[in-house]
């Protein structure tokens, strides 16, 4: 009996060890362990045992079934994983193929400048606010100290609807409208949509963008002006940005000045793009005029603030390098995908 | 503004600095430098020479050798092919290694033309004697050079010395961009005083005197000012015998550096001093003015007159003129009459310096489309104070370069003198603004440098009259801190009381709405406010369609820009055409931008400007597709109620049967569409173009984002498929309003899986299957509860004509 199940085991193990696959392996198992395989037999056969022979013979029986269970076990890993590692070989694929992507639109590059300049002055505690594109005199120009036949109306090339309705030639009627309905501190910005009256060519458009910006409290300086402007120049065009404020003249701010900054082409040395100054101008801003506060309805001895505008497409050309404006009012897919 | 820095310099005596210092300086004191152009940039080593001697070319007819005389011990050898040259000529000589600025057909070469030594026709020659255009000039500015041929050179010239600063042209002309509020910087003196400011020098402007003969002015001329609000001052002298002459050189240089001709002595002496002062001068034939009187007045409406440049003007009642006794000689302000001109023959001349109204001027000039010199000037606005003291100028160097006989007295017609105003001085105030700490001591010390002066006793500054710009506390901070330098300003933030930085909600689904259209693949576009009235007749609507109720500009760049948009579509449809001309394939635009609804027209008030989503699209994708794309802008702000399409739209532009208005709860939010072909055609597309118009209004005032979570239910789904025979004129959606009003609590969610018409389906239907989908939240549903609710449905599907398929 002994020699027998020695026997059965051996081959058993012999048989698993020569299986090349999990098939074959369970034939193997089927072949010893199942309901008609030799060792079941030999369990079956049992009966024809000696009974004081029976615990042994049966231990050994199972002992011997356990070891054949081991070895199929261990082996069906060993086959298990070759399998896998036949099946990931025969699956690799080339990476480098080209990327199912559904064509994503883009947004303006005016966009994209304007979001940078929000996400900074929001930061620093500006409000976002329009105003309307078509507008009257009145907050156009007079309510700006710009009264009639001021010589700086025309100046604007001024698109009139009447007498008293026009389209906006700056942002900066903004400003009177939130001052007229807002009590300070104020601080806000105004982007929005001008014209003006020139004709259409690689640098001029009868309609552009401008980007207002105000702040009005008890105690806000040119000196503040100065770093507001300065932080917002850094962020939007690098930390080693160097600025310069050359007095200039507004009939909406006392005192009023234009801000320069060191080209970010070719930080300050000179070059085509700054035509050789080194220094790109980049707005224009100023202390809000008293008689601006006054007509607004704010008390110029309570309060003072600063103003500045921003050319949007003067950023968008500069920034993107985009030498003709006239691409930006195209719309062509082209032109727009690169942004 | 240009002015010459020779000129200035004189101003400025002790000014000294590179041209580079100069610019840069001004710019900051608040004159900004737009340019600087040196006369000699490409002019190197021309010296004044004599010629000598004069023999002909032995191998060329055309060409002579010349000995030049240029100050040193030897005479150079030079060859010249110039008819005009002679022995005893005083030439412009370029020596050898030298550049002269372009050739003598006066094209101007940048950076110069070198000039070598070396051989013509094999004799040695060792430089290049000039004419005008060689030295970058012309014989406009130079009357004295010959037009074909070297410059000869005047006899005063001196041997060896530099030909370039005899000439003047060693000077740099500054271009600055003075602002309206500085009337007095449009001028060589008030740039000069700013100058001396700025390098902190002493200002020197010339001494003025009085002069004239023992005679009488009011003997020669009564001048009568109907109207003092538009002419403020009128003052008047007479010079008698005049003689002309050219002007010296000194003079000629000043102005050819202003970039003015030299004409003669008399007129060279206007402009001078138009130049020096700013203040412009007329001088009148006066044996032609009648009945030895001068009125000013207005003219009559429809009066016509002649300029001195021969052109027919006509006047109305507005534009100031001036009259003799018995007509009109001048247009005030813009131009003198042909009648009363300045000839050769003229023998006593009568000057005007005046100080007209300079509104007045401006709107004169542009009705009559007339900006001239004197016009350009006035229009600023000028300090009358001025009009005497040019006057006077001007008469002095008369008398000084021997032009004629200047007669006793001035007529001077000033009934209100203007004062300047006295600003209290408020340093604290001063400093406050700037956020600077500067001290009274040297606010005052920059006041001086440009003639404000600090009256300690009322604790004043007085202000010179020149400076109109001066009014107010702000406007003398800027004083303080042009001279202080904006740069030394400190840069500190804003800390008062603390805001929030915030965006409004619309700003914000504007920006959402942006997002979602652009992952479906939409790129922004940015199209004109304005357009042509035409582009209703490429949008074939109607005659009385509302939409044709646009704002129309008064003042257009052209009918192409002369209305305001009151529909979006047709800048999407110009910008879809340009990508389509140019090949782009499979193109998806989107615009964010107003259109402009008059309230009445013409509009007496500010119109409605409503915002428009405006989605455009050709190549792939179709109507279905753009329902999508617009429903997954509903969804990205919140707005997850059933939207509604009906077909009632009626817009001409778009495809009769392939148009809908966009319905959410119950209102038209927008439209979308296939455009016409017809209209596709206008626009030069072939192909399908798909359209959706959204008012972001209605998006805004409909979006929310106010979720609240439901209970994730995990009872199982019954799904029952419904095939339908369906009547061709009933929609889908009306299939899906029975679903949605019948369904009941557990009808889940309904599908469309197939539609389909042909051969198999009768007459006038069509065949529609769904599947529906019924779930129920606390319990599993049993067979009862589903057949009850397809039974409610099935009865209203009934209702429509529809019957289940066999």
């Amino acid at each position: 009996m002994n020699e027998k199940l020695l026997e059965i085991k051996d081959s058993a193990i012999r048989q698993i060890k020569e299986a090349s696959n999990l098939s074959a392996l369970n034939d193997v198992r089927v072949a010893f362990l199942g309901k008609k395989g030799e060792l079941t037999a030999v369990l079956k056969s049992m009966k024809d045992v000696k009974p004081e022979d029976r615990p042994k013979v049966g231990q050994m029986v199972n002992e011997a079934r356990k070891q054949i269970e081991t070895i199929l076990e261990e082996t069906k890993v060993k086959l298990e994983k070759e399998a896998l590692d036949i099946k990931l070989k025969e699956e690799v694929i080339d990476v480098t193929l080209p990327a199912k992507k559904k064509k994503v639109g883009h947004s303006h590059p005016n966009t994209l400048v304007l979001n940078e300049v929000e996400r900074i002055f929001t930061g620093m505690g500006y409000e976002v606010v329009e105003g309307p594109e078509i507008e009257e005199d009145y907050y156009n120009f007079e309510a700006l100290n710009i009264p009639a036949n001021h010589p700086a109306k025309d100046e604007q090339d001024t698109f009139y609807i009447n007498d008293k309705i026009l389209l906006r030639t700056q942002t900066s009627p903004v400003q009177v409208r939130v001052m007229e309905r807002q009590k300070p501190p104020i601080r806000m910005i105004a982007p929005g949509r001008v014209f003006r009256a020139d004709e259409v060519d690689a640098t001029h458009s009868p309609s552009f963008h401008q980007i207002e910006g105000m702040v009005i409290d008890k105690n806000v300086t040119f000196s503040d002006l100065k770093g507001t402007l300065t932080k917002f120049v850094r962020q939007m065009f690098g930390d080693d940005t160097k600025v310069k404020f050359r007095p200039h003249h507004f009939p909406f701010t006392e005192p009023s000045a234009e801000m320069d900054i060191s080209c970010f082409k070719c930080g300050g040395k000179g070059c085509r793009f700054c035509k050789g100054e080194g220094w790109i101008e980049i707005l224009g801003c100023g202390m809000v005029h008293p008689k601006v506060l006054k007509m607004s309805g704010i008390d110029p001895n309570e309060y003072q603030g600063f103003a500045f505008g921003v050319g949007l497409e003067r950023i968008t050309l500069l920034k993107y390098e985009i030498d003709d404006m006239r691409l930006l009012y195209e719309n062509d897919d082209r032109f727009l995908e690169q942004f | 503004m240009n002015t010459s820095l020779n000129w200035i310099k004189d101003l400025v005596p002790g000014l000294e600095c590179t041209d580079q210092e100069y610019m840069d300086a001004m710019t900051l004191s608040g004159t900004k430098v737009e340019q600087g152009v040196r006369l000699d940039k490409d002019l190197d080593k021309i010296v004044i020479g004599k010629v000598e001697k004069v023999e002909q070319h032995p191998d060329a007819d055309k060409l002579v050798i010349c000995q030049v005389n240029i100050g040193q011990d030897e005479l150079i050898q030079i060859v010249t092919g110039a008819p005009n040259v002679f022995e005893g000529a005083k030439v412009p000589v370029v020596l050898d290694g030298g550049r002269v600025a372009g050739g003598h057909d006066g094209k101007l070469v940048e950076g110069g033309v070198k000039i070598k030594k070396g051989k013509l026709r094999g004799v040695e020659s060792y430089g290049m004697m000039c004419s005008i255009d060689e030295l970058g000039s012309t014989t406009e500015m130079f009357p004295d050079a010959a037009e074909d041929g070297l410059y000869i050179l005047p006899d005063d010239a001196v041997v060896g010395e530099s030909a370039v600063s005899y000439l003047g042209l060693d000077d740099l002309i500054v271009e600055y961009e003075v602002t309206s509020n500085r009337v007095d910087c449009f001028s060589i003196l008030g740039i000069a005083r700013e100058a001396a400011a700025t390098f902190d020098k002493k200002f020197v402007p010339p001494v003025v005197k009085e002069v004239g003969n023992s005679e009488n002015v009011n003997d020669f001329i009564k001048v009568r000012v109907e109207n003092n609000d538009l002419c403020k001052r009128y003052t008047a002298r007479v010079v008698k015998n005049v003689k002309f002459a050219p002007s010296p050189k000194w003079m000629q240089n000043r102005l050819r550096a202003q970039g003015i001709r030299p004409i003669n002595n008399l007129v060279d002496i206007t402009n001078y001093v138009m130049e020096e002062f700013g203040q412009p001068m007329h001088a009148y034939d006066l044996s032609t003015i009648s009945g030895n009187e001068i009125v000013v007045n207005t003219a009559k409406d429809g009066d016509e007159f002649v300029t001195l440049d021969g052109q027919t003007r006509k006047l109305d009642e507005n534009i100031l003129m001036i009259n003799d006794g018995e007509k009109p000689v001048g247009i005030a302000g813009i131009m003198g009459g042909e009648n009363s001109m300045i000839t050769e023959n003229v023998k006593d001349v009568l000057f005007e310096a005046a100080c007209f109204d300079g509104t007045n001027i401006r709107l004169s000039s542009k009705k009559l489309g007339m900006r001239t010199d004197a016009s350009s000037k006035f229009e600023k606005g000028l300090d009358p104070n001025l009009a005497l003291v040019a006057m006077n100028r001007a008469c002095q160097l008369i008398e000084e370069l021997g032009v004629g006989e200047v007669v006793g007295g001035a007529i001077d017609i000033y009934p209100v003198k203007r004062e300047g105003v006295k600003i209290p001085f408020e340093p604290e105030k001063y400093n406050k603004l700037l956020g600077t700490d500067i001290d009274k001591d040297t606010m005052i010390s920059y006041f001086k440098k440009i003639d404000l002066v600090y009256n300690a006793q009322t604790n004043e500054i007085e202000v010179p009259s020149w400076r109109q710009d001066l009014l107010c506390d702000a406007d003398i901070a800027e004083e303080v801190i042009r001279f202080y330098g904006y740069d030394k300003v400190p840069t500190t933030l804003p800390n008062g009381q603390s805001t929030t930085g915030k965006i409004s909600f619309k700003h914000y689904i504007e920006k959402m709405v942006k997002n979602t259209v652009e992952h479906c693949g939409f790129s922004q576009g940015m199209t004109y406010s304005f357009e042509s009235p035409k582009v209703f007749d490429k949008l074939l609507l109607d005659k009385d369609d509302e939409s044709r109720k646009a704002i129309k500009i008064a003042n257009p760049l052209g009918e192409d820009y002369s209305i305001m948009r009151t529909l979006s579509v047709n800048g999407m449809m110009t910008s879809l055409s340009t990508n389509f001309g140019r090949r782009n394939q499979n193109v998806r635009l989107y615009e964010l931008g107003n259109v402009y609804l008059p309230k009445q027209l013409p509009i007496t008030e500010l119109p409605d400007e409503k915002m428009k989503l405006t989605l455009g699209m050709y190549g792939e994708g179709d109507f279905f597709d753009m329902k999508g794309f617009i429903e997954e802008v509903f969804e990205s702000v919140g707005m997850r109620d059933k939207v509604e399409y009906s077909p009632e739209s009626k817009l001409n532009f778009l495809h009769p049967g392939r148009q809908a208005n966009v319905i959410y709860n119950g209102e038209v939010i927008g439209y979308i569409g296939e455009v016409h072909p017809t209209v596709a055609s206008n626009y030069a597309i072939k192909g399908r173009v798909y359209l959706a118009v959204l008012d972001m209004e209605s998006i805004t005032k409909n979006a929310s984002f106010d979720y609240k979570y439901k209970q994730i239910v995990n009872f199982p789904a019954s799904t029952r498929d419904l095939s339908m025979v369906v009547p061709k004129d009933v929609l889908v959606g009306d299939i899906e309003k029975i679903f949605d009003q019948r369904g009941g609590k557990y009808l889940e969610s309904y599908k469309l899986f197939d539609i389909y018409e042909g051969e198999q389906i009768k007459e006038g239907f069509k065949s529609v299957a769904y599947s529906l989908v019924f779930r129920g939240k606390e319990k599993n549903l049993e067979e009862n509860d589903i057949t009850k609710a397809m039974k409610k449905i099935l009865n209203g599907l009934e209702g429509l004509g529809i019957e289940l398929r066999a």
